[in-house]
């Protein structure tokens, strides 16, 4: 009997089982947990990291790290902010904003794979670097939003489901198809499992790493407007310490730190796990 | 004489395989007894269940008429069993009598009595007719010192069973005589020693009794070892008659394929130049550290070249990019198989389409249903031993992970030139005729193949043409019909090394 206990939680399913568990639970113990607005406040919660965790998931199993991805979010909701108000259009604020977060990410990852800069300190700096420069280009204060369209894009809903929580779900399919059924995906986990036996093999692990930061740059952009939009401005300081929640998700999602491992429904669970014990 | 230490019924499964089934045998006190087997045979996995480090599943071990129940690899140790594994378990920063101490240091109120320590310790490394300075540091020591000090540590704890796993793998020579006459006098103390290996040679000098492993399975047991050939521990391993394990046959061989002109690097400043035919296989031999591997990884583009030119069918290739140079048919099945061979954690599957798989691909989507029977086809082909192609790679044996490295580069289109370091090592005997054996049909089918190897009787064995490297130089080129163990060996051993054995 305690046998198969242990299996069940410490086998391949665990988390599932562990996940469905502490779910049950709440629900029967927190009051008015179960509810439709409940269940849409928990996912709103946790798209940041959510979305984020997506391309985390990659970093990790390449065997590398992100830490600036906080301050790149806040960046981004920023930049996003500064430039519909400067340019009067929400559109070319948002592609503002997503080639600002791509940038950075490429700059990170040109520093690890071509000056061989370890992804710890890279990122411990960009963190800093980048939060400086949403606080020097805000003055420090937070930015207000003259269009308040830009307000609907967190707000408005599909089929009674707010458009983040759309995004975060998409991003969850595409990702999962990009980890497990393309090129990309196959060579991200190979290199985490052993980067010198993928580079002999062919796989050009410098090139994949600069892409593995950049995508996590563009996906930090995203994750941005999405908070901006939500509290209705660009915060300098918003989204401090979401570098570790990510991170944990991610782990706890059963991602290895010392690659080569990482599943999207792992990632999913984890995200969720972290949701949970956030909100109750 | 009855058995002092005794297997029965030994049975233990992991997921997926059964290591070890109704194992059943003894050994006499004061006896060295072998015990031998392919790798997977299941020899590291009754070691383990002797040591405590894993239980088994049915069968008791019995020491001295008393059955053992190990809960872990200290009430092993404390019963006396006493595993010596090929990576060492010594602490480098600590003195050779520290080490033997360690857990029990001769102390007063927590102060440790050095000098007292120290020649203790000396007194019983005497005793045992080690001669090693207790005061020294381990990480001072050579692999063959420190394997004495392991030994040391066995026999003051006063173990009553010695297991040594493979202890001669990285000793020289003379270092594994003096292990050997070490052995000797342990066997006279009336300790059971039981000795795994894969070198028939140390068996038949030290052993006195013998079991054979196979496929988990006890294939053979000898009392005692007077009378036993080599052949026929060689079939029992393999469980099949293998007459000439290298097998060669002649081929066809055609124009120039591979063409390195005046290579150099970093690594290897002279430049090195030779040719290599189709369907020729075209061994490299020399000591360990003449320059073979650096060459080889220069022309396959693992490391850069500081000049020359490598040309392959007339194509050049560029230096330093291994990914160009699969693309133009040059692939290198590197020395270290951890370290930049398998991806550990992976699956069969995806190792073997790491580099082919874009092959079967459209706008980066995988087809994996494709992949599934491209992978099936190759590990059938190569007979790679595995339940299914998900199997994460680090579970299979050393042999049939060589295997699948070979499967991921004949999955490949397009491959001219075939680099191979060190095929087999450590692999035994029965994968290596099957590693030779694909290599002559490679051949046959029109590859170049290179094989370095430090093994003179497999290069001399399966290569129609040896270049010999000494000191970063290629000192010789010997053609199959001159082979010669003398002047091979002559041109690959520095002149010094010659001249002072001359004279």
């Amino acid at each position: 009997m305690t046998t198969s206990i242990k299996k069940l939680i410490l086998g391949d399913q665990g988390l599932l089982v562990i996940f469905i568990l502490a779910f049950a639970l709440v629900s029967l113990t927190v009051p008015n947990f179960l509810t439709e607005r409940n269940m849409l406040g928990l996912l709103q919660s946790v798209v940041t990291v959510g979305v984020i965790a997506c391309t985390m998931m990659f970093c990790l199993a390449a065997r590398d790290f992100d830490l600036s991805v906080g301050s790149n979010v806040a960046f981004c909701g920023m930049v996003a902010v500064m430039a519909s108000n400067a340019t009067g259009s929400i559109f070319l604020g948002i592609l503002t904003a997503l080639a600002a977060g791509a940038l950075v990410g490429l700059f990170n990852g040109v520093v690890i794979a071509k000056f061989r800069i370890n992804a710890l300190i890279t990122t411990l700096a960009t963190m800093q670097i980048v939060r400086g420069l949403a606080l020097i280009s805000s003055d420090g204060r937070a930015v207000g939003i003259d269009d308040p369209g830009f307000y609907q894009l967190a707000l408005s809903r599909f089929l009674g489901v707010p458009t983040p929580i759309w995004v975060l779900a998409a991003l969850f399919v595409v990702f999962g198809f990009v980890l497990n059924r393309t090129v990309f995906g196959k060579n991200t986990l190979a290199m985490g499992g052993n980067p010198e036996a993928s580079r002999l093999a062919g796989v050009n692990v410098d090139w994949m790493r600069i892409w593995i930061f950049t995508l996590q740059g563009f996906i930090c952009a995203v994750a941005g407007i999405l908070l901006a939009s939500r509290i209705t401005s660009g915060q300098p300081n918003a989204a401090t310490g979401l570098e570790l929640s990510v991170i944990s998700a991610c782990v706890l999602g059963g991602v290895s730190l010392a690659g080569g491992r990482a599943t999207m429904t792992g990632v999913i669970v984890g995200v969720m796990i972290m949701g949970i014990a956030r909100t109750s | 004489m009855s058995a002092y230490l005794e297997f029965s019924g030994i049975s233990k499964s992991y997921p997926g395989v059964k290591a070890l089934s109704n194992v059943s045998f003894g050994v006499r006190k004061g006896a060295v007894h072998g015990l031998m087997g392919e790798n997977g045979a299941g020899k590291s996995t009754l070691i383990r269940i002797l040591s405590g480090d894993a239980a088994a599943d049915e069968g008791t071990v019995r020491l001295d008429g008393e059955t053992q129940h190990y809960q872990s690899t200290r009430d092993a140790f404390d019963a006396g069993v006493v595993v010596i594994h090929q990576e060492l378990q010594l602490v480098p920063g600590l003195t050779v009598a520290e080490n033997l101490c360690l857990g029990r240091f001769p102390a007063t109120g927590g102060v440790i009595g050095f000098s007292a320590m120290y020649e203790d310790v000396r007194r019983k490394l005497e005793l045992a007719g080690i001669s090693v300075d207790p005061t020294r540091k381990v990480a001072e020591l050579s692999i063959g010192e420190r394997q004495m000090v392991e030994i040391a540590k066995a026999v003051m704890l006063d173990a009553r069973v010695i297991a040594l796993d493979e202890p001669t793998s990285s000793l020289s020579s003379r270092e594994s005589e003096i292990l050997f006459s070490l052995i000797d006098r342990l066997r006279e103390d009336g300790r059971v020693i039981l000795y795994i290996s894969h070198r028939l040679d140390e068996v038949f000098r030290l052993c006195d009794s013998l079991t054979v492993l196979r496929d988990g399975r006890l294939a053979a047991h000898h009392e005692t070892i007077k009378g036993v050939t080599r052949d026929q521990i060689v079939s029992e391993m393999v469980g099949r008659e293998i007459s000439d394990i290298w097998g060669w046959r002649s081929r066809p061989v055609g124009a120039v394929e591979l063409e390195v002109d005046s290579v150099h690097g970093e690594k290897l400043p002279v430049p090195a130049s030779f040719e290599a035919r189709r369907g020729e296989i075209l061994g490299f031999f020399g000591l360990i550290g003449a320059g073979r591997s650096e060459l080889l990884r220069m022309i396959s583009g693992a490391d850069p070249r500081a000049g020359g030119h490598v040309r392959v069918g007339g194509v050049e290739i560029a230096s330093g990019q291994p990914a160009e140079a699969i693309r133009k048919g040059v692939v290198l099945c590197s020395e270290d198989r951890k370290f930049d061979g398998i991806i550990q954690g992976r699956s069969l599957e995806e190792n073997i389409l790491i580099s082919s798989r874009r092959h079967l691909t459209r706008f980066g989507v995988l087809d994996l249903r494709q992949e599934g029977q491209v992978a099936e086809t190759f590990l059938k082909k190569l007979r790679v031993r595995t339940p299914s192609r998900k199997q994460d790679i680090i579970n299979l044996s050393g042999g049939n992970q060589q295997k699948v490295i070979l499967c991921r580069w004949l999955s490949e289109k397009g491959v001219r030139v075939l680099l191979v370091d060190e095929p087999t090592r450590g692999i035994d005997v029965g994968a290596k005729s099957e590693i030779y054996d694909i290599l002559y049909q490679l051949a046959e089918e029109g590859m170049a193949i290179v094989v370095i190897s430090s093994e003179l009787p497999e290069v001399m064995g399966i290569c129609d043409r040896i270049l010999v490297m000494c000191e970063g130089r290629i000192s010789a080129e010997i053609e199959r019909a001159d082979f010669n163990e003398q002047s091979i060996l002559a041109a690959a051993l520095p002149d010094e090394v010659t001249a002072a054995s001359v004279g």
